[in-house]
């Protein structure tokens, strides 16, 4: 009895071991018969390419494990980028959704039909394609508050020149953790005596405050470093100083940013109809204001429900990033998966890494939001 | 109990599959590229997504060009009809894993023969059908009018994963300029970048500068700068491992250009089995027993002529006449002035 049990189970285990036992056999015959040899020591050797864009200093003299190093830096900014600008176009997006105001609800309803029944490939090549077609040449463009420069080229922006950085970066760490002491002081004042503290003013000052203080006492200095036009040849121009963002860069944060956040702001709509009617009337008939209600009622139960299927949407938005390799913005997939997969024919050691990669950031991420799905899950006391 | 028979019978199902895949990867001998080309009954052939001049597919569908022709070359040695090719499409970056993992039978797809590919990643060259150097192109209005007018924060757009990349990187390192190289996976999308205005330069091999340039908005605003900065022997290769199958594609792209260097072309290929000479005499295979060697008829190498026809016939119907590049430049008989030299079919 107990072994009939058993058996599907061993024999399905057996199945698996033997069809990777044949995948990985398979692999390294055939690799033999066409001489191909299988190591990650190329990782070491010099990539002799260059990048356009990177966070790290990065040239062709430095190895391929560094350029693998700036592919995944640009591949984890923009996502940081496209999930920061999704959140928030996504959060306004669901609440217009539920808007009383009839204009309100349907432009917010047409946009989220409109972008996520779009193709994100096609929706990346219309706005980069587009971005380009429409954007000035750098001897054209409009200087916006006299130091940004929207070109064709890429966005110029003013960039600072610090001195005495790592005391700044200390004060502002100073000021965070400051906040965090306020914020606990101010619940146990709360939960003994009944009285709030607003710990919002509290903490903005802070943040304030301490960098400014930095700047006084701690000898920070920083200078502003304006963008300047340059001439190349007769026709064509750049411009030096300052930071550069790159316009493949702009387009895939706008583009990623656009089709998540109808994904979210649906999310978000659910979470908030979710909440049955009857807990906002309570809370209104116990004497919460209108603020409150939302705060302390609404919110916390609507996002329970919000924040697992927006984990899902965050994940997606990075995987998406791997298409910037269609409009040349260097991610993981193009620089490692792609100039230094066909520079070193390394295929089966670069695509293995690449998805370990991938599987990695999905995993912290989903572990980060599965915490904050914890923390404001419902505590049976 | 009958839950169980059905789980065991889809088990022993998989081990089925299993073992067949198995046995078929343990009779994989060494040369069965050609064995299974006339099973099929066509040639797997990877070409470029489109480069008018090497490979480019018209609306209807049916593939011309240089590198086309020789997979072609190979259809009518191996098959007798230069028309059972398959073409597959390729980026730079899928091609060789196309051709390892036995996707395609041949590349012919403007690629650049280099030390590491022919020896690293389990490819052979088998030759040369196009030589070819990196060169410029910059708007004519520019004012830049040689590759030492470039200054500091030129813009250049290339495609991904080529030699082209590493040219690239040389050439402006020893000019001590600082670039930014703007790489991107398709030719369209670079030749759209370009047009655009996001680069200032367009840089890949010259022949493909010459074919894009004509898919610019305005391509009389456009030029290609007269220097060119490296060496790009373009050729078909083959995967490692299969000698016989190396050697027919060798001398499929040798016969074109013998068959031009001795006057045979398509037209009077069949009179020349009566020739004086005997080399041309061995070239139609009205001599010698040249075929059996690489394990075909000895009519190969005249289907070749016949229905592709000789090199210069290719390169004048497919770069020459569409105005790509009218001067055959380096991409001239040995006899006249340029380097194109064959070993002798005999």
């Amino acid at each position: 009895m107990n072994f009939k049990k058993i058996l599907p189970q061993l024999l399905t285990l057996v199945v698996v071991i033997l069809v990777f036992g044949f995948f990985s056999y398979n692999a390294q015959v055939n690799m033999e018969n066409r001489g191909i040899t299988f190591g990650y020591g190329f990782l070491s050797q010099e990539s002799s390419f260059d990048v356009q864009f990177s966070l790290i200093e990065y040239d062709g003299s430095h190895s391929y494990f560094r350029a693998y190093l700036v592919g995944l830096l640009n591949t984890i900014l923009v996502s940081v980028i496209g999930i920061i600008f999704a959140t928030i176009i996504g959060v306004v997006v669901g609440i217009a959704r539920l808007s009383s105001n009839y204009l309100i609800e349907r432009t917010a309803a047409i946009y989220v039909e409109f972008f996520r029944n779009i193709p994100l490939l096609l929706q990346i090549f219309f706005w980069y394609f587009a971005a380009l077609r429409a954007l000035p040449l750098p001897e054209k463009a409009e200087p916006m508050f006299g130091v940004f420069f929207l070109t064709i080229k890429g966005f110029f922006v003013p960039a600072f020149v610090w001195n005495n950085l790592d005391i700044f970066i200390y004060s502002v760490i100073a000021a965070i953790i400051a906040t965090i002491f306020v914020r606990i002081y101010a619940k146990k004042k709360q939960e003994n005596h009944g009285i709030q503290t607003p710990v919002l003013s509290i903490s903005i000052g802070l943040l304030i405050i301490l960098p400014l203080l930095s700047f006084f006492l701690g000898g920070v200095d920083a200078t502003v470093e304006i963008p300047v036009i340059e001439q190349l040849s007769q026709t064509s121009f750049t411009y030096k100083g300052g930071l550069k963002l790159p316009p493949e860069l702009i387009s895939l944060a706008l583009a990623l940013s656009l089709y998540t956040a109808t994904f979210i702001a649906e999310c978000v709509r659910a979470g908030v109809q979710g909440v049955s009617k009857g807990q906002k009337e309570a809370a209104a008939s116990i004497g919460l204001t209108p603020n409150q209600v939302l705060k302390l009622v609404v919110m916390p139960q609507a996002l329970r429900i919000i924040i697992p299927p927006t984990t899902n949407q965050y994940l997606n938005l990075t995987k998406n990033s791997s298409l910037a390799a269609a409009i040349a913005y260097p991610d993981l997939v193009l620089v490692f998966a792609g100039t230094a997969l066909m520079q070193t024919g390394r295929a089966i050691e670069i695509v293995s890494i690449t998805m370990l990669t991938y599987l990695t950031l999905s995993i912290t991420i989903s572990i980060f939001m599965n915490w904050y799905n914890k923390k404001i899950a419902i505590k049976e006391k | 109990m009958f839950k169980l028979v059905k789980r065991l019978t889809s088990v022993v199902a998989m081990f089925a599959v299993l073992f067949t895949f198995t046995t078929e990867t343990m009779a994989a001998k060494k040369s069965k590229t050609l064995k299974n080309t006339q099973k099929k009954g066509f040639v797997r052939c990877g070409v470029s997504q489109g480069l008018p001049g090497f490979s480019n597919a018209d609306a209807a569908g049916n593939w011309t060009g240089v590198d086309v022709d020789v997979c072609r070359a190979v259809a009518a040695a191996v098959l007798g009809d230069a028309s059972k090719v398959k073409f597959t499409p390729l980026s730079a970056k899928e091609r060789f894993t196309a051709l390892t993992s036995n996707e395609i039978d041949i590349l012919s797809r403007n690629t650049t023969w280099t030390l590491s590919r022919d020896a690293d990643i389990g490819l052979t060259f088998v030759g040369v059908n196009f030589y070819d150097g990196q060169g410029f192109m910059v708007r004519k209005n520019s004012g830049i009018s040689s590759v030492n007018d470039f200054k500091a924060g030129v813009s250049a757009c290339t495609n991904l994963g080529t030699t082209t990349e590493l040219n690239m990187r040389d050439f402006f390192n020893s000019k001590g300029i600082k670039y930014e190289p703007v790489t991107f996976e398709k030719a369209d999308e670079v030749v759209a970048a370009y047009d655009a205005g996001r680069c200032d330069t367009y840089t890949t091999d010259k022949s493909g500068l010459a074919a894009q340039r004509i898919k610019l908005s305005n391509p009389d605003d456009h030029m290609v700068l007269p220097e060119t900065i490296s060496k790009e022997p373009l050729g078909p290769v083959v995967r490692q491992g299969d000698s016989v199958w190396e050697d027919i594609v060798r001398w499929s792209l040798n016969t074109m250009i013998e068959a031009e260097e001795y006057g045979v072309t398509s037209a009077n290929a069949d009179m020349m089995k009566t020739s004086d000479n005997p080399a041309v005499k061995r070239l139609v295979g009205a001599e010698g027993e040249l075929g059996a060697a690489l394990g075909l008829d000895n009519e190969w190498s005249l289907r070749i002529i016949k229905q592709v026809g000789n090199y210069g016939e290719s390169y004048k119907r497919n770069i020459a006449d569409t105005g790509i590049l009218p001067d055959r430049g380096p991409n001239q008989l040995w006899t006249k002035g340029g380097i194109l030299y064959v070993p002798p079919a005999r």
